[in-house]
């Protein structure tokens, strides 16, 4: 439970992370690295703008969204204890809940009758269904290899890495870039609609909304980051407070990861991340092949 | 072995030329020192000059030769397949289960020494059959043709040191004749056509 607790306050810190680390390759001061947190009491101290075509499945979708991603923080293990809520087959809450943030923020995107939302909102749905595959195959590998179906045990059985759960890790990656909009799908960064993907679907929310949609994709980066983490880092010591250290080192060193190639790579061109989603989902089917041998 | 097949799925979904050529090097390079990695302990003469000549040929010899092709030619750098990168990944991954099948069929005894050597030769030989058939060059298809080889000579590998010296060299022989007369070939083709799409070679010349 602790554990838990400790998510929902580090979670934001990731965010200051990757800025800063951008920052730091740009030769730039940058912001803060509690910037993150900075933002989210701003905005729910601010009022909310509706806008005047919009109707209650906007106003719907920014609580609905944070109540997914706490839900679904609930079944990810962190440092090598097992998650609030463990049970058979919780992998498909997890995949579930992400998939309930995304339905809303998509629909509270076509809600608002914005031309550019909607393109961000369709572009969201044809990725996220390329993605959803590869996280669901992935995951099915380390089931069948580790013989457990629910992901607090199969991760923590998981531990000496083996080359099929280091293809799902490689997946996972190129998953956990698209599902949190970083840079080689999407560019978080940009304010040129044309070319945003989550960004663009947000363009129209505002105070606590904004807020709490900024706080769960904290968390969504948390909770992808994590599953990457407890695959790749065995907890060894069996000291608690130990492991926790070193999985919140390993997150952090992954969002400087990410920093890092962001601020290497350009944006990749909008035809060309399918093919990189198809990649992820090739590597995950290859490991579960390998596993089911 | 495992990164044999890394490779392969590689070659799937590039666009691009040069790094198409780089991977075929790189499957060289490690079939070559796989097989010095599998006899380590009983490493004869023999199977050294077996590791060496297919290390130059095929890690070394093989990229120069198809990279002199592309600048002679003139070729644009971009891969124009008949399938996507998309459904060629998907292909592999069929290719990989077919390979996976066979190997739980073949009768093979205890010859082979690492696990997956087997189902890696065959769908090393799958992906550089599909390369032949998928892509529209014709320097992709002596690429495919390349990938080919490599599938069989990992399964000789897999068969252990028995197969002679000779049957080694030949194949490496032919295969490295076959790059140097289709380098030739894709040159004529070139100045023949102005292009080496395969697909238009059968349309007359106006």
């Amino acid at each position: 439970m602790f554990n838990y607790i400790l998510a929902l306050l580090l979670a934001p810190l990731l965010n200051g992370v990757i800025n800063r680390v951008k920052a730091l390759f740009a030769g730039r001061n940058g912001p803060p690295l509690l910037q993150r947190y900075y933002d989210i009491v701003k905005l729910l101290r601010k009022g909310t703008v509706y806008g005047a075509s919009t109707s209650w499945v906007f106003r719907l979708s920014a609580p609905v969204g944070l109540a997914a991603a706490l839900v679904a923080l609930l079944v990810v293990p962190f440092g090598g204890v097992y998650a609030p809520v463990a049970f058979g087959g919780d992998i498909l809450v997890l995949a579930y809940m992400l998939g309930l943030m995304r339905f809303f923020t998509i629909i509270a995107a076509l809600d608002t009758g914005s031309s550019f939302e909607g393109m961000g909102a369709s572009r969201e749905a044809f990725f996220s269904a390329l993605a959803e595959p590869a996280l669901l195959l992935g995951v099915a590998a380390i089931a069948c290899k580790t013989g457990w179906m629910s992901l607090s045990s199969m991760l923590h059985a998981a531990s000496p890495v083996s080359f099929e759960l280091l293809l799902v890790v490689a997946s996972f990656i190129i998953v956990y870039l698209c599902e949190n909009s970083r840079i080689p799908i999407d560019d978080p960064a940009t304010h040129l609609e044309l070319t945003m993907i989550h960004e663009a679907m947000i363009l129209d929310n505002s105070g606590p909304d904004l807020g709490f949609i900024e706080y769960s994709s904290s968390l969504k980066l948390w909770i992808l980051g994590a599953l990457i983490v407890d695959i790749a880092a065995p907890y060894r010591s069996g000291l608690w407070f130990v492991d926790c250290a070193e999985g919140v080192g390993c997150m952090i060193l992954l969002a400087a990861a990410v920093g890092v190639t962001e601020s290497i790579m350009a944006r990749l061109r909008l035809l060309r991340v399918p093919q990189l989603l198809a990649a992820a989902g090739a590597l995950s089917s290859f490991a579960l092949l390998l596993v089911l041998r | 072995m495992m990164l044999l097949i890394v490779l392969d799925l590689a070659l799937l979904c590039i666009s691009l030329i040069n790094t198409g050529i780089l991977i075929v090097g790189l499957q060289g390079l490690l079939l070559g020192f796989f097989v010095i990695a599998i006899h380590a302990n009983a490493l004869s003469v023999r199977l050294m000059a077996i590791a060496i000549a297919g290390i130059a040929i095929k890690g070394f010899l093989f990229p120069v030769l198809l990279r002199r092709a592309i600048r002679e030619a003139g070729i644009l750098r971009e891969i124009k397949p008949f399938v996507g990168p998309g459904l060629s990944l998907v292909s592999g991954i069929l290719m990989l289960a077919v390979a996976l099948w066979i190997k739980s069929k073949l009768p093979l005894g205890g010859i082979i020494d690492a696990p997956i050597t087997v189902p890696a030769s065959f769908m090393t030989i799958f992906t550089g059959l599909f390369l032949v058939i998928a892509r529209k060059k014709a320097l992709t298809q002596c690429m495919g043709y390349i990938v080919f080889e490599n599938g069989i000579y990992a399964f000789g590998i897999a068969a252990a040191g028995d197969i002679p010296l000779l049957v080694e060299l030949g194949l490496l022989l032919d295969a490295f004749v076959a790059v140097f007369v289709m380098g030739i070939a894709i040159y004529r083709i070139n100045q023949e056509f102005d292009h080496i799409d395969a697909t238009e070679l059968s349309s007359l010349k106006g």
